[in-house]
Parts: structure tokens; C-alpha cells; sequence
């Protein structure tokens, strides 16, 4: 007896956690579905000056003269960002904003040649399916409020999977696994999909549920870390102002290099914005595998002397961060994973609708649910 | 509900979540293959997630003869 009233109590959290949040996750769902090939997408829809191909050992531009050819196109906007554009290695990119300290999610992003410096483009994303589309994904157009949001209806997400788990138990104690009984209505049918798909997909919608939940925190996960770790590396400079004119990004990259031989640069933030300090030019290192290319370790550089002040590994909480993105993405894999990815995520989207339909058939007067799946159901006592 | 007394074998909880906590087990695995290496890490990552897909696949597409 008390093992039912455990079970009813668990359905109900399984109801209500699911009715809460199915529709925003069929929003995540649908709306993630391109994000997976937004690559892809933005190839086919939209046309980029290519950079030059060269030969696997032609040596990199300068980078001074890379951001002197973003000074010439855009000389009413600061450099904020210097990034190493993962899916092309022959092309940088440079984040440029109205002042320093501008919102960076508003930056335009400037495409320069990696070994020629020369300018590139510098595309106007926010028209663009797939901007749209991480806009709707991540914060729906309502900035953090609605990523914090989403973030929580993705935590619902992940209580309605756990006790998903709870409440298959009783629903296939006459059943064998994969059981799909086509020959019989709909209602049982889709429960059948909505048992299978669910049990199938649990670690997969636990992992991608929850750290797209983490992701949710970034802003907030980098501001602790401006706060916590990086006002200590840089103490000594605190009261200085901002260094507006700074010295060799191409020497403070080598100083970096130097440091860590055995890592590539990810990124560089110049002094003053949200990744560095007031007189620093932070240079995030990363290493070469999968996980390692996540994980950026940081050298700050004084970018008025051009020596390194200090470089420490990032804190657990970004480290959690960095790696879940990855892990939500599903871009670590190659094509084929992402293609698996897409896959799980139509199965994620069968299991939301047949869900909802369970749950409205289930209120539908003059029909049965229960009586319909007696032979599933097993939510009335039990006796062995 | 006379459940129990028409269908007297109900499976035990054992029986029930096998095969679930094994497929969840491998996926957690797969998920973490392709974020050691790529190449050899990439295609076990490839195969181990595939799994459910095809488990899921073969339940709903493929009719199966009644017993």
C-alpha cells in the first residue's frame, strides 16, 4: 500500500513536471534541431569570402597586422575579441564593439585572413534562420531572464525524465521490453513510443537536458569568475585605467606561447572587456584533444609591458561550464554524431507529443485511459 | 482490476530495467568515447550511441510476428 501511494505520488510529480514544460521543450527541441548543423546551414545560405588555401606549413600572419586590417575597416569600433575560428583554420575572427565596455553578445564579427591579414567580411548575422534560431533556443528573444527561464524549465525537463523511470516500472510489469502493440489504438500505441522512446533516450535527455541547463548560467558562471579569479591574478593592478593603446597582441600571443608550448590559442580578450582585466590582454590556451580543446587555461599578459603577470588553470565552475558545452551540442564527434544528435533529438520530439497526447486523451471525457491501458497500467495496488 | 489474476507472471523490477540501465550505462560511455579522442574514439562513440536509435527503430518500424 504504500508502495502505491509512493507510485501515485510520483506520477503526479511525472504529470506536472511534464505539463510544465513540454511546450518550451518542444520550442529547445525544434529550434535545436538546425542549431546541430548550423554550419552547415550558413554555408548554404549565406555566401563568405573565403580565405586563401595554403599549404599546411605556411606560417601565420602577424597579428598586429591582422587587427590593423580590422582597425582600417571598422575605425570607429574597439577590438574586444581575437578568436582562432575553430571550423576554419584559415580564417580569424575578430569581435569589435562601439566602446569597450558594450554588451559583446551585440559585436560584430570581423573575418580576416589568417595567413594573408587581409580583411575578409564582417556579415550581418542577426537576419539570418540560424540566429534566429539560437535566439529562440537560448533566451527567446528576453535576454537573461528568459535563458534563466528556460534554464529552469529545463531542470522540470530532467524531473520529468527521472520520474519517467519511476512510473515505467509499473507500466511494463506485463509488457516485455519494446513492446509496440500496432495492432491496437492509438492511445496504447503512443504509449508504447512514449515508454520506449523515454527509457531509450534517458541518459541521452538527462545529459543534453542538464547541460543545457548549466549553459544557461554562463553569464552568470563568468561573472563569479571575473569576481573570484581573476580579480586576484590581476590585484596589483586594480586601480590602474584601462590601457587603450596596448602593446604587440602578436608579441603578448608568443609570450603566452611560450609559457604553455604544448597549447594552441583559443582566443585573446583584450584589456577592459568581460574575459580580462583592465591592463591585460588574456590569452585563453587550449590543448589539442576533444576534451583538452574545451578546457582554456588563461595567460595574462601586461599589455602595456608585454610580460606575463600570471596563468592559472580555470576554476571547477568554468571548467563544468566549458565542458558542458560540448556535451550539449553534440559537436565533438564529427558529422556522425551530430547526425545521431538530430536523430535522438526527433525521438526526444515523439516522446514530448505523445506525451501531451497522453495527458490530453487522458482528460477527454467518456474515454478510459486506464481501462484502455489495464494491461500496462499497474498504478492500482499490487499484490505479489 | 483483475489484473493479476488474468496475467499471473508480472516481471520483477530486475527484469524490467536490465536492458534500460545497460542501454543507459553505454551511453554514458558513448558519450564520453568521442570527448577522449577522435578516430577510433569517434567511431565507438558513433556505434555505442546508435544503438537506441536502431533499438527504437526496430521496435516501432519492424512488425514482428505474434507469439
Amino acid at each position: 500500500m504504500a508502495a502505491g501511494r509512493s507510485l501515485r505520488r510520483w506520477a503526479w510529480v511525472h504529470k506536472w513536471s511534464s505539463i510544465v514544460c513540454t511546450a518550451f521543450m518542444l520550442l529547445l527541441c525544434v529550434t535545436g534541431l538546425p542549431l546541430i548543423f548550423h554550419e552547415q546551414i550558413d554555408d548554404i545560405l549565406h555566401a563568405q569570402v573565403a580565405a586563401v588555401d595554403v599549404p599546411p606549413d605556411t606560417p601565420p600572419a602577424n597579428l598586429d597586422d591582422v587587427m590593423a586590417s580590422v582597425r582600417a575597416q571598422k575605425p570607429d569600433m574597439v577590438p574586444h575579441f581575437l578568436i582562432w575560428d575553430r571550423d576554419d583554420p584559415n580564417a580569424l575572427l575578430v569581435s569589435v564593439g562601439k566602446i569597450i565596455d558594450a554588451d559583446p553578445s551585440k559585436n560584430t564579427l570581423v573575418r580576416v585572413d589568417a595567413h594573408t591579414a587581409k580583411y575578409l567580411d564582417a556579415p550581418d548575422v542577426t537576419g539570418r534562420f540560424t540566429y534566429i534560431m539560437l535566439k529562440l533556443h537560448t533566451d527567446m528573444f528576453a535576454g537573461l531572464p528568459g535563458k534563466l527561464f528556460l534554464g529552469l524549465m529545463g531542470i522540470l525537463f530532467c524531473v520529468a525524465v527521472i520520474s519517467g523511470i519511476v512510473v515505467y516500472a509499473p507500466s511494463m510489469r506485463k509488457l516485455d521490453f519494446g513492446t509496440y502493440r500496432r495492432e491496437r489504438k492509438r492511445v496504447v500505441r503512443w504509449l508504447d513510443v512514449h515508454n520506449l522512446a523515454g527509457i531509450l533516450l534517458v541518459m541521452w535527455t538527462l545529459v543534453v537536458g542538464f547541460t543545457g541547463v548549466i549553459n544557461t548560467w554562463a553569464d552568470l558562471v563568468i561573472k563569479y569568475w571575473q569576481f573570484d579569479q581573476l580579480a586576484l591574478m590581476t590585484a596589483q593592478y586594480k586601480d590602474r585605467p584601462i590601457v587603450m593603446n596596448p602593446a604587440s597582441i602578436n608579441a603578448a600571443v608568443k609570450v603566452a606561447l611560450k609559457a604553455e608550448p604544448d597549447m594552441k590559442p583559443s582566443f585573446v580578450a583584450f584589456p577592459g572587456t568581460i574575459f580580462s582585466s583592465k591592463s591585460h590582454y588574456a590569452v585563453f590556451m587550449r590543448g589539442d584533444t576533444p576534451l583538452t580543446s574545451r578546457l582554456l587555461k588563461p595567460a595574462l599578459i601586461d599589455a602595456q609591458t608585454g610580460t606575463m603577470t600570471d596563468s592559472r588553470d580555470m576554476p571547477w565552475y568554468v571548467a563544468t561550464l566549458l565542458l558542458s558545452q560540448p556535451l550539449h551540442f553534440g559537436d565533438y564527434g564529427g558529422m556522425p554524431l551530430k547526425i545521431i544528435w538530430a536523430i535522438l533529438d526527433v525521438i526526444t520530439i515523439a516522446l514530448l507529443v505523445t506525451g501531451l497526447y497522453l495527458w490530453l486523451r487522458r482528460r477527454k471525457p467518456g474515454v478510459s485511459l486506464e481501462r484502455s491501458v489495464a494491461s500496462a497500467s499497474a498504478l492500482e495496488p499490487q499484490t505479489p | 482490476m483483475s489484473g493479476h489474476t488474468v496475467f499471473p507472471r508480472h516481471r520483477t523490477l530486475g527484469r524490467i530495467f536490465a536492458i534500460p540501465a545497460l542501454i543507459g550505462v553505454m551511453s554514458v560511455v558513448g558519450l564520453v568515447t568521442a570527448l577522449i579522442g577522435d578516430g577510433i574514439w569517434d567511431g565507438l562513440s558513433w556505434l555505442i550511441l546508435g544503438t537506441p536509435v536502431v533499438i527504437y527503430a526496430a521496435c516501432i518500424f519492424v512488425p514482428r510476428r505474434s507469439r
